[in-house]
Formats: C-alpha cells, structure tokens, sequence
C-alpha cells in the first residue's frame, strides 16, 4: 500500500498536465453525449475516435479514449430515462424503473440518481483496479509465451461459457476474428498469407480498426435504423439547480446497494466475456433482492436506476483491469483500446508497469479525476445533452457514417480498408440479425497476432510436443478452466433437463 | 425470405467460406516444419477448419430445428427495413464511389446533401450549412491538425492553394 500512494500522487499529477487535463474534459464530454445516442455506446465512440488520437501523445490518447469509455456509461443512462432506449446494451436495466419515473414526471430525480450512483460505482470501483492492478502485473511476470496463449484462450472460453450466445456462432466469430488476424505476411517466415486475389490491400494485413469501425460504426447504426425506423422522441425533462440539491438527498435510499452493485459489477466487468451489461442487470437483481419493497421495482423505484448504473460504472473500469496487467481485454472497448496502445507502440502487459510506468499511472490517474469530472459535467448539461437527443436521427446518422469512411482510411490511408469496413458493416449487421454475437469477432482480431506468435514460440521451444500446455502450472490451471468454462453450458442444459424431470 | 431460411443460406455462406480459407491456407505449409516449427499455413488452416465444424454445427442444429432461428418463420427483412436500411448503405456505396470518382471532400458534399434533402427532408438552409460545413470540418480535423491527406482524385490540384497558405 505505501509503495502504491506515491505512484498514484505521480498518477494524478500526470493526470493533472494541461493535456491531460484537457483530454479528460473533452471525453468525458464527448462519452457522454456518444452514450445518450440510442444505438451508440462506448465501443463505437471509442473505435470510431481512436484514428484522431494519433494528434497527441500515447499516454493522453488512452486518457482521452478511458474518458470516453467512461463518460459513455454515465450517458447510457440519459437515453435509457428520457427516451426510454437504451444508449447501450449496458444502460438497458437502467430502463426497467427510468422510463417510469420520466413518465411520472421525474425524469430529473431518475437522471440524477443515475449521475450519483454513477459516481460511486466509479469510486469503488476505481479504488479496487488501484488496489489490484500492482499485485496481478507482479504475478503475470511470470508468464511466459506458454503461459500467454493459455491464458487466451481462457478468455475465449469465457466467451462459449459465460457469453449466453448460441455456441457455434460464438465458436465462428472467434474463430473469423483470429483468421481475419492471419492476413498479411507471416510473423515467422514472412510468407504472405491469405492474400486475396494477390490485392496489394492484404498485404498489410487487416487493421483491428477497420472491424472494429465496420462493426460497431456502420452495422451498428443500420441496426439502429431498422429497431428505431428512425422515429425517436425524448420525453420532456424540467430541470434546475435547485431540484439537483433536493434529489441528492435520495442518496441513502440507495447507497447500500449501489456500493454492494459498485464492487460486484468491478469483478464481473474483468471476466472477458462477461462486462458492464451483465454486471448492470446483476446489480439491478440484487438491488430487487435486498429491498424491502421489491414489488415497486419495475413500477419507478430509484433504487432500479441506481443500481445498474453503479455496476456498469465499475464494470467498465473492471475490464480494463485485465487489459493493463495480462494485455486480455476485458470488453469489447478495451480490446479497441488494447489495439490502439499497440499502434501507439506500447506492448499491453505486466511489463506495461516497469516499462511505462508513466503511462500506466497516468491513466489510473485520469480514471479519479475522470469520475469526477463526468459527474460534474453531466449535471450541469443534462438540460443540453437532452436538447441534442432530440435532434432528428437523419443528421446524426451521415455524421456517423462519415466519421466511420475517414476512420476506416486514416490508419492506413488506403481506400482498400475503407471498403472492407463497409463490407464488414454490412455482413456484421446481416450476422447480427441472425443471432451472431459480432464482439468476439473484435476481440479475437486484436489478440489474434498475439495468440499465433505465443503459440508458435511455445511449440517450438517444446519440439512441437502439445503437452508443454499441460506441464506447467499456471498453464495448466488456465486449461483446465477454460475446459470447465466450454463445458458450463452444456452442464447447465442437463441440469435443466434434470430439475425438469424431476418437478 | 423467412429468418429460417436466412439462416441455413447464412450457414451454406460461412461453410463456403471457411472452405474457401482452408484451400488458400493449404497453398503454404499445413504441417511441422523440423526447427522451424509450425508451417505458415497451419495456423489459419486449422482455425479455418474449426470454422467449417462450427458451421456445419449450425446447419445440423437449423435441420433439427433447435435455435430459435431455426424455428422463426418472420421474414428476415420487412420492406420498411429493406427501405432504411437499403438505402443508408446505398447511401455510404455511393459516397465511396464517389470519393475514387471525385475525391472524399465532393462525394461528402453530394452524401449530406443526399441524405439531409432527400431521406432527412431537412430544410434548404440547413442541408446547405451542413454539406458545406461538415466537409471544412474533416479538413480542418484531418488534413490540418492530424497532417492526413485523404483522397481528392482528380480534384486533388484544386487544393494547392490551401496547402501552400498552410504551409507557407
């Protein structure tokens, strides 16, 4: 602990550059207004922003794009109560007792709510990825290439097990991910692979971005155009200062168990396939379960808005736990994030706290100052960020888009890749509809790369002998969950069978 | 077309491909080079083939009807669905032709104006400010601050004179 308070006062005082400062204020604001627009959350602000990050340093960068995944899980909440759509999957159990409170005319005391649970789901959560990280980089030195794809491919487990999407589907988006990752040339031999019709384009292989952007930029938004049609009205807030003092005395209504939400959601958010959605609805359940009065849940209960706001607070910044100290990301944004540290020339990993410690410090760092800031600028704009959700869909939707061409062409500034992102909405949006989970997909094309190169030193350094998987320990242990992991859905399916039988 | 149906073309789709993947793969080395370990087809080869299995998963599952897919006889796309959608991602085909027939910042010009007139309905004053301006905010953004030049084709010389009072 007392190593710990001197690298963070450096945290917060590389936080505390002009920059940095400025970067913290500019995506937490930006999170916010991409987390209220239905159809838009962190991932898709992330991936489409991150090309305009290469303007300033790596370590602003990542405090600029860890704002925006933060403001984003603040902003979620804003659609979820005024338009009764969820920003993101993440603020949908925000919706269960927002919607009603806005239609009983309480639209402010819900968003406030939301802001403060918020806050305290960030504290908690900030203090423990504080009190957890330096000890988990300590034990990852000890991984080696072997320990490295073990470790992957325990987080692609998480995905079959935990993920709650059809198996098979789930199983081919890793797997295209980790394909999509192969083209280009060989890491070894240098031999190009995969290249198509002998286009120049493949050569360079195919950015994580270009996906990302594709997926969560274009399919997203035509997903959102066929569920909205492109109709969506915002229920009228009244608002003033004076009904922000009188609603923050609602805090101990909710306090309990928005800390209890705040510290589960952290856990569940560093599970890989798990994150701020399932963290969200975990803490509205438990919320419901420890009420006195569970039947007006549902009905307009501020303790319904404040609990999933909690959790995906502190699921967000649970994910990222991972992704600093074993380079697996926790989410979807932080597998973006992940890639855009390695653009920046950075290798995600327990190395990340002896090499940069600067860098690492600096964005635990920017995440107090960060949850604070966003409290701070969302109270103050909700009338603002209210007056822009009702602005017609058909001007935010060109913006969108265009933002998505010149992010798909500036990374690697050729047309090629500015097709494939189109072809990669469109066949990620026609994938979706039919119940295809497009996340692992994101994930597996960004620890791709990592995954071949672990995996190729492993076997080498064994003689091609498999078994080096199962001989070491950590290795072994990472295995062996990842087969229990693969093997949770179909235990849960005899037990259903089981129970059914005998009811 | 019913989301059955959808469903085991998507499948016949994404076997096609993963095959497709394991035939190019195969044109490198699938197996175990001596000290040089694993050839560099194999990895990709045998992620392809993981592929084919996971489809041909899907397409036993869509026979025996245990997904809800499987099971769904609702079209797959509504006509108003066909028409929103059809015509955003006509909209974004458009504006990449557009940008190799006259470089980016003309097609956005044509884009927004597209979409604010013509599916937005917006009015003339403000499909006007925002064709015009939204294209001298991505210069400004990428071609001044982020020093990225995005394609102009043959418009290209139009935009010396801007670059030399840039750069000057």
């Amino acid at each position: 602990m007392d190593s710990i308070i001197p690298l963070l006062g450096a945290g917060l005082l590389e936080a505390m550059q002009p920059v940095n400062f400025m970067m913290i204020i500019i995506g937490c604001t930006i999170g916010l207004l991409v987390g209220a627009m239905p159809g838009l959350g962190s991932v898709n602000g992330v991936a489409i922003l991150l090309p305009i990050t290469f303007l300033v340093p790596p370590t602003s960068a990542i405090i600029f794009l860890a704002a925006i995944y933060y403001g984003a899980m603040y902003g979620g909440a804003i659609s979820s109560i005024t338009l009764g759509i969820p920003g993101a999957s993440t603020a949908v159990a925000t919706v269960f007792d927002g919607r009603p409170l806005a239609q009983q005319g309480k639209a402010d005391k819900a968003l406030i709510a939301a802001a403060v649970a918020s806050f305290i789901g960030g504290t908690v959560s900030v203090v423990l990825f504080t009190l957890f990280a330096p000890p988990l980089a300590i034990f990852a030195l000890k991984f080696g290439p072997t320990e490295e794809f073990s470790l992957m491919v325990l987080a692609f487990a998480t995905f079959i097990g935990l993920g709650g999407d059809d198996i098979p589907k789930t199983v081919f988006s890793i797997l295209i991910g980790l394909v999509l990752a192969t083209v280009g040339f060989d890491i070894i031999s240098g031999q190009p692979r995969l290249v198509f019709g002998d286009i120049a384009g493949f050569l360079h292989g195919i950015n994580f971005l270009v996906l990302a952007i594709g997926i969560y930029g274009i399919g997203e938004m035509l997903w959102t155009l066929e569920s909205t049609q492109g109709k969506i009205t915002a229920h009228n807030v009244k608002f003033s200062f004076r009904s922000v003092f009188a609603h923050l005395k609602d805090v101990k209504q909710y306090l309990g168990t928005t800390i209890l939400g705040s510290a589960i959601g952290f856990f569940v958010g560093t599970l890989p396939a798990a994150g701020a959605t399932p963290a969200s609805l975990m803490s509205y359940g438990l919320a419901k379960t420890f009420s006195k009065d569970p039947d007006s849940f549902g009905k307009g209960n501020i303790a319904g808005v404040a609990a999933p706001e909690a959790g995906n607070n502190a699921a967000s910044t649970g994910s990222m736990l991972p992704m600093i100290t074993l380079g697996i990301p926790g989410s979807p944004t932080t597998a973006i994030l992940l890639g855009g540290m390695i653009i920046w020339g950075l290798r995600p990993g327990p190395l990340l706290f002896s090499e940069n410690p600067d860098f690492v410090w600096g964005l635990i760092g920017s995440l107090y100052i960060a949850n604070v800031a966003t409290l701070f600028i969302n109270i103050a704009f909700i009338p603002v960020f209210v007056k822009v959700l009702q602005l017609p869909f058909t001007i935010l939707a060109p913006i969108i888009y265009i933002l998505c061409v010149v992010g798909g062409y500036a990374p690697t500034q050729t047309m090629h890749d500015v097709w494939l992102m189109f072809l990669f909405g469109v066949v990620g949006y026609l994938l979706r509809k039919l119940n295809y989970p497009v996340a692992p997909a994101v994930l597996a094309i960004v620890l791709g790369p990592l995954a071949e190169r672990s995996l190729r030193q492993s076997l080498i350094g064994s003689h091609g002998d498999a078994m080096v998987f199962l001989d070491r320990p950590i290795s072994a242990t990472c295995i062996g969950l990842a087969v229990a992991l693969m093997c949770y859905p179909l235990f849960q399916k005899w037990k259903r069978k089981h129970f059914a039988q005998t009811a | 077309m019913t989301v059955r149906t959808a469903e085991i073309l998507m499948a016949i789709l994404c076997g096609l491909c993963s095959i497709g993947l394991m035939v190019k793969s195969a044109e490198l080395n699938i197996g175990w080079i001596e000290d040089r370990g694993l050839g560099a087809g194999a990895w990709p080869f045998w992620l392809a083939a993981g592929m084919l299995l996971a489809t041909i998963t899907t397409a036993v599952r869509w026979f025996l009807k245990m997904t809800p897919e499987s099971r769904s006889l609702d079209l797959y796309m509504s006509k108003d669905t066909v028409t929103i959608v059809g015509i955003s991602a006509g909209a974004i085909l458009f504006l990449l032709i557009g940008t190799h027939l006259i470089g980016l910042y003309g097609a956005l010009i044509l884009f927004l104006f597209f979409y604010l007139k013509f599916i937005g309905r917006h009015t003339w004053l403000l499909t006007s400010i925002l064709s015009i301006c939204i294209p001298i905010f991505i210069f400004c953004l990428f071609e001044w601050a982020l020093k990225i030049p995005l394609p102009k084709a043959w418009t290209e010389p139009m935009f010396y004179p801007i670059y030399d009072l840039m750069y000057s």
